[in-house]
């Protein structure tokens, strides 16, 4: 089954279109990668994607619930709020800057959206996060806050807020960008753990061996389009002029 | 002269003074919230109609403004004021005015907030009402803590104002019995007396501030 369907989207900021027109399926237990040079709309999509921006047109479809489509007429219109509301839960978003709540404990970061936004009780929200905690290698961080914690330690944190939910599909964007390259590592290790568990993700990366070994699909985004999507062999031996340059780069 | 029949005089004035000071808190701090949402409302009516407000508020005397809410229904509407009527009216004065000073505070407090915390809530799920009272408003009370003591102390002293439409208070208290007694002790047991209220207020300020810093 097709979890996330996105069709023409488009996004410009004032005159500049940074989005020009993206179609992109990810199916159930795929973990698709996303490359490209700096400037050319990949947080934006994923931006798109999770409804913190508004693109201007195209539909936008997770699991069989259309959360916005394509008037035809060049707009776009959204489904109503209740309604997406109930789509949003099928999706989460780690940050490249983790933005926890630095009020917050590591375990309340973790317990509260579920418990207030989720529904879910209590017992069943404080379970979850315990399992995430110990799944994430963080069960001595329990109480300690986000800034108490190294930038590894925090993306971890930050991992487990967004699975706790218990999403669909995950996406990040560049999340190990932020981190000196001695912690880069753990947050890898716990991604690459996710994908042995088939977690759907679509991850923004910079990371080429990274993405490289872990990915079912490479897409290779310039200018706002996609110009190359593929297994992670047929990108790494693509004859496209620009994705050899940009792969090189690494 | 008895130090301490002098202290029962002023005492019911000292008992006005912090009346002044709890009330005035009381109104003005969410009132203060309501004008910042105003200033920051994306309708440019409300934004221009709170802005003018907080700018009167701030570039006019307070002393004037307690004169306009308590004489103004009389020369406004020709409503008789009653003797009662003072109190209340120093209180809405100074509710008034503090409340524009409180707004810009938490205006800047919020807008000082980073986006990043906004677009999490929202990934989360988060309502608007639960992002703002439950992520954003703890942590802007947290870095407002130090311009809202200025204000919190500066109102300690403000309180003596309410003489102007004679609400006795601890300082118009102080100055008949001087007056009465030719002795300048009433005045520095008024100023022993401001003292220790700012004392007590800048302590529990750093408390509060001190409760506070376990996060960053
Ligand atoms: N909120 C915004 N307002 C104006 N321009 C933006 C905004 N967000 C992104 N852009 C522009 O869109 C382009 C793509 O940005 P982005 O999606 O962040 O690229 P990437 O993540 O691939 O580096 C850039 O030129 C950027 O300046
Ligand atoms: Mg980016």
């Amino acid at each position: 089954m097709n979890l996330l369907e996105i069709n023409h989207m488009k996004k410009g900021f004032d005159g500049l279109e940074v989005l020009q027109d993206i179609s992109l399926t990810v199916q159930e237990g795929e973990v698709v990668s996303v490359i490209g040079p700096s400037g050319s709309g990949k947080s934006t999509l994923l931006r798109c994607a999770t409804m913190l921006e508004k693109m201007e047109d195209g539909d936008l479809t997770y699991l069989g619930e259309k959360a916005a489509w394509s008037d035809g007429a060049g707009s776009c219109i959204y489904a109503p709020k209740s309604d997406l509301k109930r789509i949003q839960r099928h999706f989460g978003l780690v940050f490249q800057n983790f933005n926890l709540f630095p009020h917050y404990s590591v375990w309340k970061n973790i317990i509260d959206a579920p418990i207030h936004v989720g529904k879910v009780s209590k017992e069943e929200a404080q379970e979850r996060a315990a399992k995430l905690l110990l799944q994430l290698g963080l069960e001595d961080k329990k109480d300690a806050y986000p800034c108490q914690l190294s930038g590894g330690q925090q993306q971890r944190v930050s991992i487990a807020r967004a699975l706790a939910l218990q999403p669909k599909i995950l996406f990040f964007d560049e999340p190990t960008s932020a981190l000196d390259p001695e912690l880069t590592g753990e947050v890898l290790k716990v991604i690459r753990q996710l994908a042995q568990e088939k977690m759907t993700m679509i991850i923004v990366t910079h990371e080429m061996q990274f993405a490289r070994e872990l990915s079912d699909r490479i897409i290779f985004m310039e200018q706002g389009r996609i110009q190359q999507q593929g297994t992670p062999d047929e990108i790494f031996a693509s004859g496209n002029g620009r994705v050899r340059e940009f792969i090189g780069k690494y | 002269m008895d130090l301490f029949k002098l202290i029962g005089q002023l005492g019911s004035g000292m008992v006005i003074s912090v009346e002044i000071f709890v009330l005035t808190l009381l109104f003005s701090l969410p009132l203060g919230l309501v004008i910042s949402f105003g200033r920051m409302s994306k309708n440019t009516l409300l934004r221009s109609i709170t802005k003018v407000y907080i700018s009167l508020m701030r570039g006019t005397p307070l002393m004037l403004q307690l004169m306009v809410v308590y004489f103004g229904p009389y020369y406004l509407f020709g409503i008789k004021i009653s003797a009662s009527y003072r109190f209340t009216a120093v209180i809405v004065g100074f509710a008034l005015n503090y409340a524009a000073y409180f707004a810009e505070i938490y205006r800047s407090g919020i807008q000082s907030m980073p986006v990043g915390q906004y677009e999490a809530a929202k990934v989360l799920g988060y309502s608007r009402m639960q992002t703002f009272f439950k992520i954003i408003l703890p942590q802007v009370v947290k870095r407002i803590l130090p311009p809202v003591t200025n204000e919190v102390i500066t109102l300690v002293k403000d309180t003596s104002l309410a003489f102007v439409i004679a609400v006795s208070e601890m300082f118009t208290t102080a100055k008949a019995v001087a007056a009465a007694q030719t002795t300048m002790v009433p005045f520095i047991v008024a100023a022993v007396f401001y003292y220790i209220f700012n004392f007590a207020v800048a302590a529990f300020m750093e408390y509060l501030e001190k409760k506070l810093e376990y996060y960053k």
